[in-house]
């Protein structure tokens, strides 16, 4: 493409160099070594019990070895897509539909602007402060249990806590009340950028909303969806805060002998808390590497690639 | 293009490889005894012979501790502290820095205070001392506090310093309680820290519920019903759960009196091998059996939320296990409603003597404060007046036997309003007869957690033990990467 | 619902039905958004033991107690820990629009080498989590120095791969290239045309990003809790953790649940104000070429 063009265009184009040059600073001394040393410790013994530091003493694949024959990462992963998709599922839907009511000239809902203000707010408050009331709340003797004591719907208390599947349900849906706002904010900004005439045109050839919906607007919507898709891939995978405070720590309820709500940078957290920073960097390497290829496949299924040159 | 992007990302590794190493060099510095490189895994040991430096004319007292209990202790009850100004900034020749919170006898005591959830604390202290070496001699750590679960870590480092290299005598010592010493001498005999208080446990009642379940609240009957786990359980079972009360709030209430009575180490001689005793195995298999006759309220953490709701009679939660702060301090003693509020907790031994907690101060290799921190220690922990004072204002048990048996004589005038004007001191004293410590090891506190959270799931019936007990072996395995499940 | 739609019978009565299942949905998601916000408001003005026996709906009277228990705290600077947090994330939240806006624009409306390669590393990046380089970075941060200081919060935003990739996912749906050559024609050099033309038309794109990547700066306990010890420089997250520090005795239910509001008061704050500003800016935003 850049050929076609005269030499005056390839001046221009000095400037991405130019303009990338901040980003580019800052990552390798900020991001770049600091991930450049945690793969090379992937490579040796290297952790400390107490005050008694080992290694670092090279061992190669050794933790590789380590994680992938551990009885840990795989029911951990699957924790972590479980409750990523727990919430993420309904998250979307709501955000478009949401998305879809608010961009629709026909529907004309009022206190469109209250409403936009307000599915967000979850955001605000500070994850570790909304899992303290989450487990206020659904704890053996808090209000939840009584009321649903009290209302005969249920006979005997419920341990939400102790239960994998509520507990799993409780962490999903405290994720799509915090991300569906900033989910539907994103969407809508994507249907904003929309040109008005389009629909316009559609609407004088008689198209329903639903119609223009499927036609029109996802289509259009796609950079801005993947992009939905892929961070909140990404923000599930990196899954922490939520379940570490609702579980302090612990990954419970332990069902057969598994941890049913530990997630994969829990578990990495487990590591750096204890100093092992061997098998931490292997840990983050693989976790670096799943992330890539999922989000790959995402971006090839939708096709982006071709678009991106 | 692509090549040289290449080589870009590989100078940048070779150089970041480069700070790490260097990075290394340092840290290695600090440790001591032969303990790091081999990765064979065993606590570092000893050395009889080695030398530590405790050397006076420091300006600052570095503290690092993990609440504020010994600075108000020190507030209260430390002659020459005064509390100063809760922060000052640094100046241009970074004279003052950060915060300092108090003098005592013309030196600047700062508190360094880090939360211990999440081993916190331990992380930011262990850091602080690998760098102990390279610190600047107002930036070094002086003192630390440490707890029974995790002493043995420090103890048998030489980060710490025997007393007697401070001047303490054993005359100076010689009312302390044996088991307070205990838990601080390292491998050689050498002993590392004092304590100011005794952590003796017994077991706590509900004299209202004694009385509608026994008719009576007067302790020595109420022994009778819990004097061994058999009784105990018996009781409970019988009594106290067929009268809609329950015996605890969770089976992790006990754990401690199993786990202070054991006959071996979490970890076996070997050194790397995790080792259930049979003793631990026998509160997992007495639990089960009063979780699934109904007599427990949950198979909460303790702490939480819910465990913590038997301090309120509604909960209608019979007994709870612990040592003075327990119920002065945790039990909601000063919230309007709740059962200590009211003077309604009464005491007894219980089946079986522990002890539960405490907090020892230890002097680190290094400190250029020594005679401010012998000072510290004789006046905190040895003195008999100061524990017959800390007893009075705080309802604290001090670490001074003849004081503690003087108070606990009736005419002491001496008595426990949470346990509703019942004079405790005697039981405790009592509960120390004959308590041992001859099997702490360094891993104490993550074991002691993982157990319990692990053993939740058999209680529930989630898992079976053999399944539980592997996810305890899992989460032992990550926390300690040195030790290994049993074969 | 969709039913409904497709029958087109009577267009109004089924208009009329999707606005009152719309105005139903809303109602229930306010609901249970905003009922967060009043249980914190609640559990603020009752006091500890209030808390420590149960659960209600209905305020209590210790709100002014609460809130002069915490600002008299000594251990908890909290004007202090507002300012800091305050100072922090609106300098993050600046610096990461800008600068994402511009390596966005340089991949988008510029053709060069390295462009392809530039743009498949950074998406890659973009998959890392934070907490996998936190060893590196606070080995890093003590050989530079900068341990107690603000310069490793706020510079590293510069390079946000999320926040870019929105920049350029919004540029590729709403920034033709054309505006650009009119703009070059015009006779605007480059960084002109950037910062002149660029900007203004990103500003909706710009407004939610802010209000991001704020929120985040804002909430992140991580790295600040990583970098920061002296209590002074310690943002508010830091200090709500430090609660844990206190003796049992001393641990007030009331004042933390004070200190929660406390800290994300000025955060809603910053998001209405912003808020009006996105519903707004649309119409300025919708340059079309």
């Amino acid at each position: 493409m850049s050929k076609s063009k005269n030499s005056k265009v390839v001046r221009y184009n000095r400037w991405g160099y130019i303009f990338l040059i901040p980003f580019l600073v800052v990552y390798v001394i900020f991001q770049l070594i600091p991930l450049v040393s945690t793969i090379y410790y992937s490579f040796y013994e290297y952790y400390r019990v107490g005050l008694m530091q080992v290694g670092p003493n090279w061992i190669g694949l050794e933790n590789y070895k380590s994680i992938f024959q551990g009885s840990e990462l795989l029911p951990y992963f699957k924790n972590t897509m479980i409750m990523w998709l727990i919430g993420f599922i309904p998250q979307i839907l709501v955000s478009l539909l949401l998305g879809a009511w608010f961009s629709d000239n026909r529907l004309k809902l009022k206190c469109e602007g209250f409403f936009k203000v307000v599915i967000y707010l979850p955001n605000l408050i500070m994850a570790s402060a909304f899992a303290m009331l989450f487990f206020t709340l659904f704890s053996d003797l808090g209000p939840i249990n009584s009321l649903l004591l009290n209302s005969g719907i249920l006979k005997e208390r419920f341990s939400f806590f102790s239960n994998a599947a509520a507990t799993r349900s409780i962490v999903g849906f405290m994720n799509f009340l915090m991300w569906f706002g900033n989910t539907t904010i994103l969407l809508m900004a994507g249907m904003m950028g929309i040109d008005t005439s389009l629909m316009e045109a559609a609407e004088v050839d008689g198209a329903n909303s639903r119609q223009k919906f499927f036609k029109i607007t996802l289509p259009l919507l796609r950079p801005i969806l993947i992009y939905v898709i892929i961070t909140s891939l990404i923000g599930g995978i990196q899954m922490f805060d939520v379940p570490q405070i609702l579980t302090s720590g612990s990954g419970s309820p332990i069902v057969k002998g598994v941890k049913t709500s530990e997630t994969l940078i829990m578990f990495l957290n487990d590591n750096l808390f204890s100093k092992n920073y061997g098998k931490a960097g292997a840990l983050s390497v693989f976790l670096f590497v799943i992330t890539g290829i999922l989000s790959l496949i995402v971006f090839k299924v939708s096709g982006n690639d071709k678009k991106a040159k | 293009m692509k090549k040289r992007a290449l080589s870009i990302v590989l100078t940048t590794a070779m150089v970041a490889a480069l700070f790490a190493g260097c990075g290394k060099e340092t840290n290695d510095g600090g440790t001591t005894g032969g303990g790091n490189g081999g990765g064979n895994g065993t606590q570092p040991t000893v050395s009889p012979d080695f030398e530590y430096t405790a050397t006076d004319g420091g300006k600052v007292l570095n503290i690092y501790c993990w609440n504020t209990e010994f600075k108000e202790r020190c507030e209260k009850f430390l002659p020459g502290y005064t509390a100063g100004a809760d922060s000052t900034s640094k100046d241009k020749n970074g004279d003052v820095s950060g915060t300092a919170e108090g003098t005592y006898n013309g030196v600047t005591v700062k508190w360094n205070i880090t939360p211990s959830k999440e081993n916190a604390y331990q992380n930011n202290l262990d850091n602080a001392l690998l760098k102990q070496k390279d610190a600047a001699a107002d930036d070094k750590v002086d003192l630390f506090l440490m707890e029974a679960d995790y002493a043995l870590k420090y103890v048998d480092t030489t980060y710490t310093v025997p007393i007697d290299k401070l001047g303490i005598t054993d005359a100076d010592t010689k009312d302390q309680f044996q088991y307070t010493k205990d838990v601080v001498t390292d491998a050689n005999g050498n002993i590392k820290g004092l304590s100011w208080q005794g952590c003796p446990s017994i077991m706590f009642y509900n004299r209202e519920a004694a009385k509608e379940i026994f008719g009576t609240d007067d302790p020595a009957t109420i022994q009778e019903k819990f004097k061994d786990w058999a009784t105990f359980k018996k009781t409970a079972i019988d009594e106290v759960a067929a009268k809609g009360y329950k015996i605890m709030s969770s089976p992790n209430d006990t754990f401690r009196i199993y786990s202070n009575n054991v006959s071996s180490k979490w970890v076996a001689d070997d050194g790397v091998t995790i080792n259930v005793d049979p003793y631990i195995k026998q509160w997992v298999d007495d639990s089960k059996e009063l979780v699934d006759a109904g007599a427990v309220a949950g198979t909460w953490d303790l702490w939480g939320e819910d465990w913590s709701k038997g301090f309120f009679p509604e909960a209608k939660v019979f007994a709870y296990f612990g040592p003075a702060w327990l119920v002065n301090f945790s039990m909601s003693a000063d919230t309007e409603g709740s059962i200590g509020y009211d003077g309604g907790w009464g005491g007894i031994t219980g089946p079986q003597g522990f002890f539960w907690g405490g907090t020892w101060i230890t002097a680190v290799d290094g400190t250029d404060n020594a005679s401010e921190i012998k000072q510290i220690m004789l006046d905190m922990s040895c003195s008999a007046d100061t524990a017959k004072k800390m007893v009075q204002d705080v309802d604290e048990f001090a670490n001074n036997k003849p004081a503690m048996e003087e108070m606990a004589k009736e005419d002491s005038g001496y008595s426990s309003k949470v346990l509703g004007g019942q004079n405790p001191l005697q039981m405790y004293l009592d509960g120390l007869n004959g308590l041992e410590i001859k099997y702490a090891s360094a891993y104490d506190q993550g074991c002691n957690e993982a157990f319990q959270n692990a053993m939740k799931s058999y209680f529930e019936g989630a898992s079976t033990y053999d399944e539980a007990l592997d996810a305890f072996y899992t989460t032992v395995t990550t926390k300690y990467p040195n030790l290994k499940k049993p074969a | 619902m969709a039913r409904a739609k497709n029958q087109n019978f009577s267009k109004g009565a089924s208009l009329h039905a999707r606005r009152v299942i719309a105005y139903i949905v809303l109602i229930f998601l306010t609901i249970i958004c905003l009922f967060w916000f009043y249980l914190l408001f609640v559990n603020a003005t009752r006091s500890n033991g209030e808390l420590k026996r149960g659960f209600t709906l209905l305020p209590s009277k210790y709100f002014v107690r609460n809130f002069k228990m915490l600002l008299n705290n000594k251990e908890l600077p909290m004007i202090r820990g507002l300012l800091n947090s305050a100072f922090i994330s609106i300098c993050c939240a600046g610096l990461c629009t800008y600068f994402s806006t511009m390596t966005a624009y340089a991949i988008h409306a510029y053709d060069f080498k390295a462009k392809k390669i530039m743009y498949t590393f950074i998406l890659a990046v973009m998959m890392i989590p934070t907490q996998v380089t936190a060893l590196g970075f606070i080995d890093l941060i003590r050989n530079m120095g900068l341990e107690d200081s603000f310069i490793p919060l706020i510079v590293p935003t510069i390079a946000a791969p999320v926040t870019f990739f929105y920049m350029k996912q919004y540029m590729d749906s709403t920034l033709p290239l054309a505006i650009i050559e009119a703009a070059r024609i015009d006779g605007a050099g480059e960084f002109r045309t950037f910062n002149q033309v660029i900007l203004p038309i990103m500003k909706p794109a710009i407004a939610v990003q802010a209000i991001f990547t704020f929120v985040s700066s804002w909430n992140n306990y991580f790295t600040p809790a990583l970098v920061l010890h002296d209590l002074n420089k310690m943002t508010l997250p830091i200090l709500l953790a430090r609660l844990r520090s206190f003796e049992w005795s001393k641990l007030d239910m009331g004042m933390i649940y004070m200190m929660i509001a406390f800290s994300i008061f000025p955060v809603i704050v910053f998001y209405l104000c912003l808020s009006r500003f996105i519903v707004g800016g649309v119409a300025m935003g919708s340059v079309k070429g």
